[in-house]
């Protein structure tokens, strides 16, 4: 909430400051004075967190930039370098990979919570969007730094992610070439990414500002997701939420320095543990676990799409995934629109607030369905049947087997006066990326149908007049204390 | 013709059988497992044993060294805090034994009379050198697989540590309906089955100079330790600093859980 | 529980067992000693995650590993020089002959502009043994061997002679060469460091 300023310089210095650059008054109004609801739960300390995860993720990326050396012929020794000759070396490394899934968590929880409260609707429609563009900068940040440590997965990873460009028509290809550097991923590839890999982070500092700027135009929305409509709903950040902010961060940073001391490889791959071999792939290729679910999108998408009883495809399958892909992030650009409902909070939505929580189970199971090889069975009904018939003295005869080439083994044993016909009974399987296609599909349907009809067809039960009226309502059925 | 039926039956039967086999052979490899005494460096106040260090070098030097390098471990490691705790003095004879490639001599040649590249003892700056000299000849003298790297292998490996063991504990007779590949060995831990690398160890392979009984267990123990250690040489530092850290932490959520109710006190929220 | 109550105000609230309000609105120096202890322990959380961000930019374990370094000095014949490199610098090892030994004790060394006895600048029982760091001491330019008015070094640079101890005595330069902590391992073989 845009608020007058509080700020008194209190010594003749400050009060030159204020006249000349006033930075103080700018940090006293946005975060010492800045007018908050008072019934902001944990669910809203992840912004701070998230704040802590970008300037240490950029601090010991900037130490981990002194002892690196992005050339694909040292790059993996230089690391090990860090981990067993620089003082700390290990810590700062272990604290920069950990801190790349806990950030990633952090936001997690942070999207989430939005999508609960209703944070992007309006008058927070930018600010939702700064935060969906912070995201995507995220994502390729953490792609890029993965690539640096030129293990077997870095390698592998960075060859399946450019490779993806290639399914634009005519221009793929060259575009993955400019990308990589050359043919295929190599040094080239390793420098350039390094580079980027340093910059984005500022970037996403700059979209942070941004961000926070947005935010303090509208002010926070809050569980309630009614606006504030006077003093009375709000209290100072400071020491309110600096308090309640320091110790959830300080709950994470638990969980975050547990990681870190105690399983510090836990959330990697063992093959990046190998230095990168352009001769051979790994057996199981899969992303870091906060990209799954997209990975999954990416996969699930198996068929062409043509034009129906002819041969003629218009969209492969390989690009078709790669716009499913694509289009499950520039979804929730749309999303402020696409959401019909006026009312933000879930707490008010009796019938979106089931689809919500279903919603995190599509994208959990995208998720595993990520992390497993598609072709996994998941259900199987009957056996695979491969039936040789044939005709003995009249009579018909059927033998089964296991495989086809048994089968053919024992038709070809047979006399060559009998008559024997091949016929194959299939099982029907059920595998993940069937899971992972339904489950596709149900990711979109719930930003593209279920938003939009719920929204028009609920009846929201009914909600406080005001954040004061709300905070006493909860207060009231337990008369004890005021928490 | 009701002859031919039922050879055709047994034979169908028969193949049906292999088949079998051949399906649980290309299966999934058998689950590593931890050795009876467990693991001194697993869990919070995991650490590594100096003596079990000791041995598992030995295990390394005497067996593994032939044909594995450790390209990320010097020998002035072996004498740092939280490893093997050899001395400096042990550590220079240790590297001693082992050639390094050395420059070209005051006229320039890199040739010895032989022929061949100059070399000189190891000090204990240098990392242990590949017995071999590039990944062509490795591959030449170990029937096309190439013998990996050792340093890390322990990290590189999932349920490392107890794949490992596993894997050396692990070398049986193949089943009959296994058709191993030639100059291949059989291990059920081992992704497919069919192992390149033969048995390395056979009791009494090493002899401690300990006195400790060398047998297949307990130089799989041993080396399993030491090849750890290669590839988390901080791990008891870490270890211990992720405790007083945690412990910290605590006290700092304490703190601020009770300022927090302080700051908030008269607050209806 | 009841008996850590006393001493542990955080354990009762935890439990909720108090309500805070009541026991500490009615003593403020206990609250401002909570925000202070609070304050303090995060500083020191601040503090300590600073440690290795700046130790990390120390010398590290392979650098270190180096500081020390054996050299076999057997092949340097008299009146010879080798040059090593040792922590990134150049050390002459000179093997001197008795000429250079007697002009370097000759000299009148309280004299000098930088007094120093030849005895104090080799290992006794090994005075034909030489070893200096070859970083001239003016601005650091490696001097020349068998140069210079004093049979000994000359630095190109500014024009600064050292005598066969290495001592200088003409030239801008303000001190003698340094030498370098050193050591006979054996009769042959030599640690810098």
């Amino acid at each position: 909430m845009a608020h007058e300023s509080t700020y008194q310089p209190k010594s003749g210095f400050e009060r030159w400051l204020d006249a000349r650059l006033p930075v103080m008054r700018l940090m006293h109004d946005s975060f010492s004075a800045f007018p908050t609801p008072k019934n902001l739960n944990y669910w809203w300390t992840f912004g701070g967190i998230l704040t802590f995860c970008l300037v240490v993720q950029i601090v010991t990326g900037i130490t981990l930039a002194m002892h690196y050396t992005s050339d694909a012929s040292i790059a993996f020794g230089s690391v090990e370098h860090i981990m067993r000759d620089v003082n700390f070396g290990w810590l700062i490394r272990y604290i920069h990979a950990v801190g790349s899934s806990m950030f990633f968590l952090a936001v997690y929880i942070h999207i989430f919570r939005g999508l609960y409260y209703g944070s992007y609707k309006e008058p927070r429609e930018l600010l939702w969007m700064l935060g969906v563009i912070i995201f995507i900068l995220m994502m390729a940040t953490a792609f890029l730094g993965y690539v640096l440590p030129w293990g077997q997965m870095s390698f592998w990873a960075a060859t399946v992610i450019t490779n993806i460009f290639t399914a634009i028509p005519v221009i793929g290809t060259p575009i993955q070439e400019w990308l990589v550097g050359g043919f295929a991923v190599g040094n080239p590839t390793l420098t350039r990414f390094f580079s980027l890999h340093y910059l984005l982070p500022f970037v996403i500092f700059g979209v942070v500002l941004l961000h926070v700027w947005a935010l303090h135009v509208t002010g926070n929305n809050n569980p309630a997701g009614i606006e504030v409509k006077g003093p009375q709903d709000t209290i100072p950040f400071n020491p309110y939420y600096t308090v309640k902010d320091a110790f959830a961060l300080v709950l994470f940073l638990l969980v975050y320095m547990a990681f870190v001391f105690y399983a510090p490889n836990a959330l990697g791959h063992p093959d990046n543990y190998i230095p990168a071999d352009p001769l051979v792939t790994p057996a199981h290729i899969v992303p870091e676990w906060y990209l799954l679910p997209y990975y999954a999108i990416l996969r699930s998408i198996t068929f062409d799409i043509g034009i129906p009883f002819t041969d003629i495809v218009l969209i492969e399958a390989k690009l078709l995934g790669v716009i499913a892909l694509a289009a499950s992030i520039i979804v929730l650009f749309l999303l402020p629109w696409l959401d019909t409902s006026k009312v933000k909070s879930l707490r008010y939505r009796p019938m979106m607030k089931p689809f919500f929580f279903l919603f995190i189970v599509v994208c959990v199971g995208l998720g595993w369905v990520g992390a497993e090889s598609p072709d996994k069975v998941l259900i199987q009904i009957g056996e695979d049947q491969y039936r040789a018939e044939y005709v003995v003295e009249g009579e018909p005869v059927a033998q089964v087997f296991p495989t086809a080439d048994d089968r053919d083994a024992f038709i070809e044993m047979l006399n060559e006066d009998v008559e024997a016909s091949a016929v194959d009974a299939l099982a029907f399987r059920f595998q993940m990326v069937h899971l992972g296609l339904i489950l596709t599909v149900a990711y979109f349907a719930h930003f593209l149908l279920v938003l939009p009809i719920v929204g028009v067809i609920e009846t929201p039960r009914s909600r406080p007049a005001s954040i004061e009226e709300a905070v006493l309502k909860g207060a009231k059925p337990a008369p004890a204390p005021a928490e | 013709m009701s002859l031919t039926i039922r050879t055709g039956t047994i034979i169908g039967a028969f193949v049906m059988a292999l088949n079998a086999g051949a399906a649980m052979a290309a299966g999934e490899a058998e689950r590593p497992h931890a050795p009876q005494e467990g693991w001194s460096f697993s869990g919070i106040f995991g650490h590594y044993e100096e003596t079990t260090l000791q041995r598992g070098f030995l295990v390394y030097e005497s067996v593994c060294a032939g044909c594995h390098a450790l390209e990320y471990v010097a020998f002035r490691n072996l004498a740092d805090p939280g490893g093997p705790g050899f001395t400096l003095d042990q550590v220079r004879a240790i590297a001693a034994n082992y050639r390094v490639p050395a420059g070209p001599d005051e006229f320039g040649d890199t040739l010895d009379e032989n022929g061949l590249p100059f070399v000189r003892p190891a000090i204990p700056a240098n990392y242990f050198p590949s017995p071999y000299d590039n990944e062509q000849q490795a591959r030449a003298r170990n029937w096309g697989a190439l013998p990996p790297d050792l340093s890390l292998i322990t990290k590189a490996r999932v349920n490392g540590a107890n794949y490992l063991y596993s894997l050396l504990t692990g070398y049986e007779d193949a089943p009959e309906y296994v058709e191993m590949g030639e100059n291949m060995n059989y291990n059920p831990f081992f992704p497919g089955q069919q192992i390149a690398m033969v048995q390395p160890l056979y009791e009494g392979s090493v002899e401690y100079p300990d006195g400790t009984e060398a047998t297949v267990e307990q130089m799989a123990y041993d080396v399993t330790n030491f090849l750890m250690w290669t590839a988390e040489p901080k791990l008891e530092k870490r270890k211990r600093m992720g405790f007083q850290v945690m412990a910290f932490l605590f006290v700092l959520a304490a703190l601020l859980y009770w300022s927090y109710r302080q700051v908030w006190r008269d607050v209806d929220h | 529980m009841r008996s850590l109550s006393s001493r542990a105000g955080a354990i009762t609230i935890l439990e909720g067992t108090i309500p805070v309000a009541e026991t500490d609105t009615t003593n403020p120096d206990r609250r401002d000693f909570l925000y202070i202890a609070t304050g303090a322990v995060g500083a020191v959380a601040v503090g300590a995650a600073a440690i290795p961000l700046v130790d990390q930019m120390n010398a590290s374990a392979d650098t270190l590993a180096v500081a020390q370094i054996r050299v076999d000095i057997s092949q340097v014949a008299q009146g010879q020089q080798i040059t090593v490199l040792w922590r990134g610098k150049p050390v002459f090892i000179r093997h001197r002959t008795q000429a250079d030994i007697a002009e370097a004790e000759a000299v009148d060394w309280e004299a000098l502009r930088d007094p120093e006895p030849d005895s104090a600048r080799v290992k006794a029982g090994h005075p034909e043994w030489l070893i200096m760091v070859g970083v001239c001491t003016h601005l650091g330019c490696v001097p020349l061997a068998d140069q210079g008015e004093y049979d000994g070094w000359f630095c190109p640079c500014h024009g600064s002679h050292y005598d066969t101890s290495g001592r200088i005595r003409k030239g801008p330069a303000p001190t003698n060469l340094p030498v370098p902590d050193y050591a006979f391992v054996d009769d042959t073989t030599l640690e810098i460091g």
